[in-house]
């Protein structure tokens, strides 16, 4: 295998590992809170129906934190495995979050371990509650550190360069980049937002099959509008990445818009597709939003294409991850206020079935943003590694059987995949809520 | 002391504990496996899932702890090592992915069938089998350079009787240690039964892990001289390795005091594995790097070592707490919470 190949088959095995792990990690970020809120609810209403929600809610989350961590663990080692240079390079300047990470790692499996087998060891069911806290505070700070290290990759800082010498490392620097602020907190809010859609497209998904439960109604309420405070986050906070790109990465901003021409007063480009190079076809141009998307000021002048050397511009799809990403989050933030709405005017509306059925594809459709979104931040940030340092080209492992590896975890993400969500489905299947509500009423007497 | 040592026994320290952690893990793992297919798993499966199930995922951290850690503090190490682990360290991955998930889906997910349990048992011998190639490539000896580029020499590593021994080395530990500390946990649970028979197995597997103990070192006379007189100007260490080892084999003869007996099994690991990581100083792979070469700049190894102190005063009193809560728990261990 030659050099190129090398670097292909290491880019496809970190593009479907990590696709593969943030599917989990998103899950692993976010369901503690909503487990913590559900708990909550329960033990200050004294209601058993939002107690037995955090209960199967962490009964689910276990196993998808079991795949987590495996993949988690893959892509940890992989990285040093396939991105020997750039590794070596990252562990000089970046390595700080990364070590943090480990310890947030640490305290949410501790505190993981301690609350799934103390559910009645407690007389005072919120002292088992506050063993979520740091579950939760670890998972989301596993999310803190990671993005970190990836918003380093975007706008690296905080060393110098001198002969192929690093000098003067400051890892505080180097960790509090400008891409950091936006990043963190888009992905925390995004990580949050979908959680809580799976879980409402779990109950609406009960609700169309004939269950008329409350605790589904609860459920659905509840995760809605969870659903629906981060969505507008998201929005809000995608917009500032919009403004922080502008600053820091134009060529990734002009990328994913199609703006050939720097102009003042530029046009937001919605949809479309892209003919030969540069013909953009059946588009939709907002006029002034771009610049009030990068600038906030309608008629700022945006930085186009024209500005790079043809070999520093990024891919042109991206636009269409973009465009995907966007409307998934309109979609999402419309639907999660209608429901709210409906609810507090007590419209019959949010329980028809084309509107559960709407709420059903909103999980699957917040998970497919996700991916759309990290797909966009990471072929944006190409040909670079290391924006304006390495290139991906050069930071490869320069060994013979990556291609193997590839099909070798091609296998092992099929297995864990479908394994995973087998497991889930009968664990749910076996184990009806209606069932289980009488079973513990039982107990009680 | 020097940034570079704190860094290194910082690391080495925590690699102990995995090593300790996880052999519990995948030894518990294969005795289960194994009393499934004896017909003997009503005597010990209780006391394995007691103590497994709130820790599995705590051990994985330990190895993530080590491997995030060495590249923080010594980068090179992720070029090095890196570059010629990418075939073992995937096969390594994939059972490791393989074992933990399953072990979930099995234990939460409550899928029972016994190829689960095989697959669960058996799989986490292969893991430390292919885990402690990474401290035979260390001695040097199986990597090749060429123009711009290292490789891994398969064929000399698989044939070299170091490879074979440090295999069958890390194989009887991880049985040895966990069947001693299940010996001391099922005493605790007062199951007579299961503690019988871990007894036997652990006195069965003492053996091996002696005798091949001896033998790396007298194999690595030949393959690493340098370390085999490092390691031959530290006597008194393995010495006194050895006494702790004969006097566990000796308590556990006698059916003395199991607790005390993996105390001083803790003991005999520690000092033989740190008698072995003072020998094979200052050499991370021998003869490519070394500690002082491969060591990152100062800024970083002052953040690196303030963020594990502010880390351990998070992770101590946590630690504790999950001993506290299960393996010290009277009731617990008992099996008196149904949790
Ligand atoms: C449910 C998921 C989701 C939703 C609804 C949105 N995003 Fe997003 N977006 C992400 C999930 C995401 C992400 C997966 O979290 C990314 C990938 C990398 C990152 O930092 O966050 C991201 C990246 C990302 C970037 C690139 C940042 C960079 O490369 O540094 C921009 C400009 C936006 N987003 C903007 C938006 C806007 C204007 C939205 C309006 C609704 C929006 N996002 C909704
Ligand atoms: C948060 C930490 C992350 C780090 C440190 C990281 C690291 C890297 C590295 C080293 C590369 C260069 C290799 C390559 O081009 O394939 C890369 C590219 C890439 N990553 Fe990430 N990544 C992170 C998150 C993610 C996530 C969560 C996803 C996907 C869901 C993702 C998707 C991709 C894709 C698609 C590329 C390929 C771009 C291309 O080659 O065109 N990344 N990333
Ligand atoms: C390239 C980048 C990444 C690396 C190196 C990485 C590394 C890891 C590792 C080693 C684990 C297992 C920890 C354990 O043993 O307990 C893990 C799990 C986890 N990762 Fe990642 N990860 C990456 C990307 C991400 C991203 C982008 C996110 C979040 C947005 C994330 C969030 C998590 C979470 C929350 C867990 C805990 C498992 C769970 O609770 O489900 N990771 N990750």
């Amino acid at each position: 295998m030659d050099n190129e190949q090398a670097v292909f088959f290491s880019r496809l095995l970190t593009e479907l590992t990590l696709s593969f792990h943030i599917i989990y990690a998103t899950i692993g970020v976010g369901i503690p809170l909503l487990i913590f809120i559900a708990q909550w609810m329960g033990i200050k209403k004294q209601d058993e129906h939002y107690i037995l929600l955090a209960r199967r809610w962490t009964r689910g989350f276990i196993i998808t934190v079991a795949v987590g961590v495996v993949t988690g663990t893959a892509i940890g080692l992989q990285l040093n495995l396939l991105w020997p240079t750039f590794m070596e390079l990252a562990g000089n300047v970046i390595a700080l979050p990364l070590f943090m990470e480990t310890f947030a790692f640490f305290f949410e499996a501790i505190f993981l371990g301690i609350y799934l087998y103390t559910w009645d060891r407690f007389e005072d069911q919120r002292k088992h509650m506050l063993l979520l806290i740091p579950v939760a505070i670890g998972a989301s700070f596993s999310a803190v550190f990671i993005t970190m290290v990836n918003a380093f990759m975007n706008a690296p800082q905080g060393f110098e360069f001198s002969n192929g010498d690093l000098i003067n490392v400051q890892p505080i620097i180097a960790m509090f980049n400008p891409a950091m602020p936006t990043k963190v907190a888009h992905v925390l809010a995004t990580a949050y937002m979908t959680s809580a859609f799976i879980l409402a497209a779990i109950g609406a998904y009960r609700l169309l099959k004939g269950s008329n439960h409350d605790y589904h109604k609860k459920a659905l309420l509840l995760t809605m509008k969870v659903g629906l405070v981060f969505s507008i986050a998201a929005a809000i906070i995608g917009d500032f990445s919009g403004k922080y790109l502008a600053e820091y990465q134009p060529e990734k901003l002009a990328a994913l818009e199609w703006h050939f021409e720097t102009e003042e007063a530029a046009s937001l480009t919605l949809f479309g597709i892209l003919e030969n190079g540069e013909e953009v076809k059946y588009a939709l141009k907002i006029p002034y939003a771009l610049s009030i998307l990068a600038h906030g000021d309608p008629n700022a002048e945006v930085i186009g294409l024209d500005q790079f050397p043809e070999d520093e511009i990024p891919p042109l799809y991206i636009h269409y991850l973009f465009i995907t990403m966007v409307l998934i989050g309109m979609f999402a933030a419309l639907l999660s206020s209608f429901y709210v709405l409906g609810n507090w005017l007590r419209r019959k509306f949010i329980f028809k079935r084309f509107f559960l059925w709407l709420i059903v594809v909103s999980g699957p459709l917040s998970m497919l943003a996700i991916e759309a979104g990290w797909w966009l931040a990471e072929v944006g940030r190409q040909p670079w590694v290391l924006r304006g340092l390495l290139k991906t080209k050069d930071a490869a492992t320069t060994s013979g059987q990556v291609d193997l590896m590839l099909y070798l975890f091609i296998l092992l993400y099929l297995v864990l995949g479908f394994a995973s969500a087998f497991v889930l489905i009968r664990m749910f299947k076996h184990n009806p809520v209606e069932q289980e509500l009488l079973d513990r009423q039982k107990e009680r007497r | 002391m020097a940034y570079e040592l704190i860094g290194i026994s910082v690391l080495w320290v925590f690699l102990f504990g995995y090593i300790i952690v996880a052999s519990i893990d995948f030894g518990a793992g294969f005795f289960n496996a194994y009393s499934v297919l004896t017909n003997k798993h009503h005597i010990i499966s209780n006391i394995i899932q007691r103590y497994l199930s709130p820790v599995w995922e705590v051990t994985n951290v330990f190895l993530v702890f080590f491997f995030v850690g060495i590249v923080g503090f010594f980068p090179s190490t992720a070029y090095y090592y890196g570059t010629v682990l990418l075939v073992p360290a995937s096969l390594s991955l994939v059972l490791l992915a393989i074992r933990g998930s399953y072990y979930a889906f099995s234990t939460y997910g409550q899928l029972k069938s016994k190829m689960w349990i095989y697959l669960y048992g058996f799989s986490g011998l292969l893991i430390p089998a292919s885990l402690s190639i990474v401290l035979t490539i260390s001695e040097g000896g199986f990597i090749k350079e060429s123009a711009n580029s290292i490789s891994l020499n398969y064929a000399e590593l698989f044939t070299s009787p170091l490879t074979w021994s440090i295999v069958v080395l890390s194989l009887a530990s991880v049985l040895y240690i966990s069947a001693v500390f299940l010996t001391w946990y099922a005493n605790k649970a007062k199951d007579d039964e299961a503690t019988a028979l871990l007894r036997k197995y652990a006195l069965i597997w003492s053996v091996p892990t002696m005798v091949t103990a001896s033998g790396i070192i007298v194999e690595l006379r030949s393959h690493n001289f340098e370390h085999f007189q490092n390691m031959l100007n530290l006597w008194w260490l393995f010495l006194i390795s050895g006494m702790l080892f004969l006097a566990t084999v000796r308590l556990l003869w006698q059916k003395g005091n199991y607790g005390v007996a993996f105390i001083l099994l803790i003991g005999q690991f520690l000092v033989a594995f740190f008698g072995y990581g003072i020998s094979h100083y200052p050499y991370l792979l021998y003869p490519f790097l070394t500690i002082e070469q491969g060591f990152t700049s100062e800024g970083m190894a002052v953040a690196l070592i303030i963020a594990f102190l502010a880390g351990l005063c998070l992770l101590l009193p946590s630690l504790f707490l999950l001993l506290r809560l299960f393996l010290f728990n009277k009731n617990y261990v008992e099996g008196k919470y149904k949790g």
